[in-house]
């Protein structure tokens, strides 16, 4: 690796600062109060070309890797936009790879230029209610008739459903009963989230409220065969190729969330005079920011070596998981540390840092939850029993 | 239709500034960037060739070290190429001698038109544009704020303290172009992208034919005899409303002879 100024990075940053600076802490503020969607936000984003900046240019992105897009999100969470802002277009920019890889070209072509662009909204859903975590036990179905499936069952969490046009939807083609192993059985289908079919209700939740996560209902939508991205009983594999990149995209947002966190405070602890002196002065106020800044600098250097190894084509599982899990630890921690600097001010709305800290809570739970990320380092780097 | 944009590079105002405390000169050796005033004329001249149905948007840019980031966010937005002059005898050139030394590399450019902002945000002494335009001897308008070409001819409103005036004029002319007028796009990614591979001619005041003997600090007929401290703002006045803040806030204006 190589730790010189990359002025690409640089100017990546840069372009991405400009547009993010239309879009002040009030506005995502309001946003967050009002539950609605930051569609100005998005369409600058798309606009600029941010949003597609990792899909090949063919299907008209900016070719870049996983380093790129990283650096993208984490300067759109450093600016205050936080998890609203990402999540906004997170899924756009490296959620659609397995249509890339797998689906036919046909499909690659249909679809890729418009999530690039940003004029296709695409949503992802595998967690239902009785399987999150453990992702071979979803009952969502797909039966064949003819040249369509017609699929049945429900989803939960899936992100900004309602604005979406369509869903990549990992269904069971198969009983899991009925397969030689649990993984087996299960396919990726490209769906249309506007069918009648599909009935959308918003879960109410802790944070990230401009974006909506909701309950998905599939009432025998029926799906054509061409919208199966690759083979049918091969869906699993497709959905774990894409986990180490989210995992790292996430990790950079909870980067950029710390980042703008420990700004808050560190200003805040300059400018707010207490016992005739700057609150900053006092260790007990000083060491955890300076530590968080520690925090927030090793964290970055972990994503840097995962984003790295992905682009390299190298295997980064330990790599993007350790990111993922410092990371949100990490900004957790910071957005916690810059409420309490802010002292019963930090409680409030109008000093945004109770924004950061619902929104970086997130971040130990979905998209993959802590606990899941030590049960992968146990067995599958320091070779301890599995756990399930 | 060939524009040509002068365009400032200058430290980044959100950066605390220095001076030489010999020369009284802005310490510019770090990164510089692209003026905002500037910006508009970018995005003007971008409009304009749009308007035109084709064209070329060229950049001038004198600037110490060679130093081009500004440029390139001027380029991402989508300007052609550009020129940047860069000499180490340039330093401590006054308004006249910026001006000789923008005017040589715009001539080496034919352009239809010329565009400047009205006034830089770090020297703002508002005079270079028309200082080119002397040295070029071309007609110039200042002020523009909204601009369109018909033929050979410019039609410019020339924005004015009561309203703007209609001014029209012969290509090829200078306009500066006021803060503010248009909307200046972000560079996008693909933009910044181009930029890297887009021309910028580097040029010496060799290069360029110019006398060394009339710019930099022998040249400048302008000295900075002393600098001083800006007087710190006395801290407004705050009213309290009880209940005849309006009142005192009409005296107050009144007083200023606001209203
Ligand atoms: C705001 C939000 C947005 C989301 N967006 C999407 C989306 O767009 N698409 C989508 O498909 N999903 C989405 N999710 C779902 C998310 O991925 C899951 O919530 C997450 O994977 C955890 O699954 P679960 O909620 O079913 O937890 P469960 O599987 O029920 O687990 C509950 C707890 O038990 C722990 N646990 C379970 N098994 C073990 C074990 N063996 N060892 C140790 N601990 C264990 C877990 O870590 C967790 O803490 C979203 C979730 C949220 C909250
Ligand atoms: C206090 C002070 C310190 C200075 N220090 C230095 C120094 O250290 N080194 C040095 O080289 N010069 C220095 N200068 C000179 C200065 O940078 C200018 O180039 C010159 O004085 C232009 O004046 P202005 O900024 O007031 O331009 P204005 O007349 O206010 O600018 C109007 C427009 O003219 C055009 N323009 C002006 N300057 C340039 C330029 N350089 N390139 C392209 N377009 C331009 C732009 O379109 C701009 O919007 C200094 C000037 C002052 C007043």
């Amino acid at each position: 690796m190589d730790f010189s100024k990359n002025e690409d990075h640089e100017a990546i940053r840069d372009g991405v600062r400009r547009v993010c600076a239309q879009f002040p802490d009030e506005y995502w503020r309001e946003k967050d109060d009002q539950h609605e969607f930051p569609w100005d936000f998005y369409s600058a984003m798309a606009e600029g070309g941010w949003i597609g900046i990792a899909i090949p240019e063919q299907y008209g992105g900016g070719g870049q890797g996983i380093t790129e897009a990283s650096i993208v999100l984490e300067e759109v969470a450093a600016s205050g936009a936080a998890m609203n802002g990402c999540s906004a277009m997170h899924l756009s920019m490296f959620g659609m790879e397995p249509i890339r890889k797998y689906g036919s070209p046909e499909l690659a072509n249909e679809i890729l230029p418009g999530v690039a662009n940003g004029t296709i909204h695409a949503a992802f859903g595998v967690t239902e209610p009785d399987a999150g975590t453990d992702t071979t036990s979803i009952r969502t179905r797909a039966e064949r008739d003819g040249d369509e499936y017609v699929v049945t069952g429900a989803k939960v969490w899936t992100t900004k459903a309602p604005y979406c046009d369509v869903c990549l939807l990992l269904v069971r083609t198969t009983p899991k009963e009925e397969c030689d192993g649990p993984t087996q059985g299960m396919t990726l289908l490209l769906v249309d989230l506007k069918d009648p079919a599909v009935d959308i209700t918003p879960i109410p939740k802790v944070g990230r409220n401009a974006v909506v996560s909701c309950e998905v209902r599939y009432d025998g939508l029926r799906v054509p065969v061409s919208r199966r991205v690759g083979e049918e009983g091969e869906g699993f594999r497709y959905i774990l190729d894409g986990l180490n990149p989210e995992r790292i995209l996430i990790s950079a947002e909870a980067l950029g969330i710390g980042r703008v966190a420990l700004k808050k405070a560190v200003d805040y602890a300059n400018s707010r005079v207490i016992f005739g002196r700057p609150i900053g002065q006092n260790q007990g106020i000083a060491f955890p920011l300076a530590d968080s800044h520690a925090r927030l600098q090793a964290v970055e250097l972990v994503i840097r070596e995962a984003s790295w190894r992905y682009d390299n084509g190298m295997d980064c599982g330990e790599q993007a998981n350790l990111a993922k899990y410092l990371a949100s630890e990490a900004a957790f921690e910071c957005a916690d540390r810059a409420m309490q600097t802010h002292g019963g001010f930090g409680y409030a709305k109008e000093y945004d840092v109770e924004r950061y800290w619902r929104e970086s809570r997130l971040m130990k739970i979905a998209p993959v939850s802590q606990e899941m990320v030590m049960n992968f380092v146990s067995s599958k780097v320091l070779g301890l029993p599995k756990s399930y | 239709m060939k524009v040509v944009v002068c365009v400032k590079q200058i430290p980044d105002p959100a950066l605390p500034g220095e001076l030489n405390p010999t020369t009284n000169l802005l310490k510019r050796d770090g990164k510089l960037i692209l003026d905002e005033s500037d910006s508009y004329g970018v995005e003007m001249a971008l409009q304009l060739v749009e308007a035109a149905g084709g064209g070329e948007v060229s950049l001038v840019s004198m600037a110490p070290n060679n130093e081009m980031s500004g440029l390139r966010t001027a380029l991402a937005m989508g300007a052609d190429d550009a020129i940047l002059v860069s000499d180490e005898n340039l330093a401590g050139t006054d308004a006249l001698g910026t001006a000789k030394v923008l005017a040589a590399a715009i001539r080496r450019l034919s352009p239809d038109l010329i565009l400047a902002g009205v006034e830089s945000s770090d020297g703002y002494t508002g005079t270079v544009p028309e200082m080119v335009a002397g040295v070029l001897d071309l007609p110039s308008v200042t002020f523009a704020k909204q601009i369109s070409i018909d033929g050979d001819t410019v039609k410019v409103q020339r924005q004015t303290e009561a309203g703007y005036d209609d001014v029209e004029c012969k290509l090829p002319v200078l306009l500066s172009v006021t803060a503010g007028v248009v909307e200046p796009r972000y560079p996008s990614f693909k933009g910044i992208m181009a930029a890297k591979k887009k021309p910028v001619e580097a040029l010496d005041l060799q290069g360029l034919g110019i006398d060394l003997n009339t710019v930099g600090l022998v040249g400048a007929r302008q000295e900075t005899i002393r600098v001083t401290e800006a007087e710190e703002r006395e801290s407004g006045e705050i009213i309290v409303d009880d209940g005849d803040a309006h009142q005192r806030i009409a005296e107050f204006l009144g007083e200023l002879k606001v209203i």
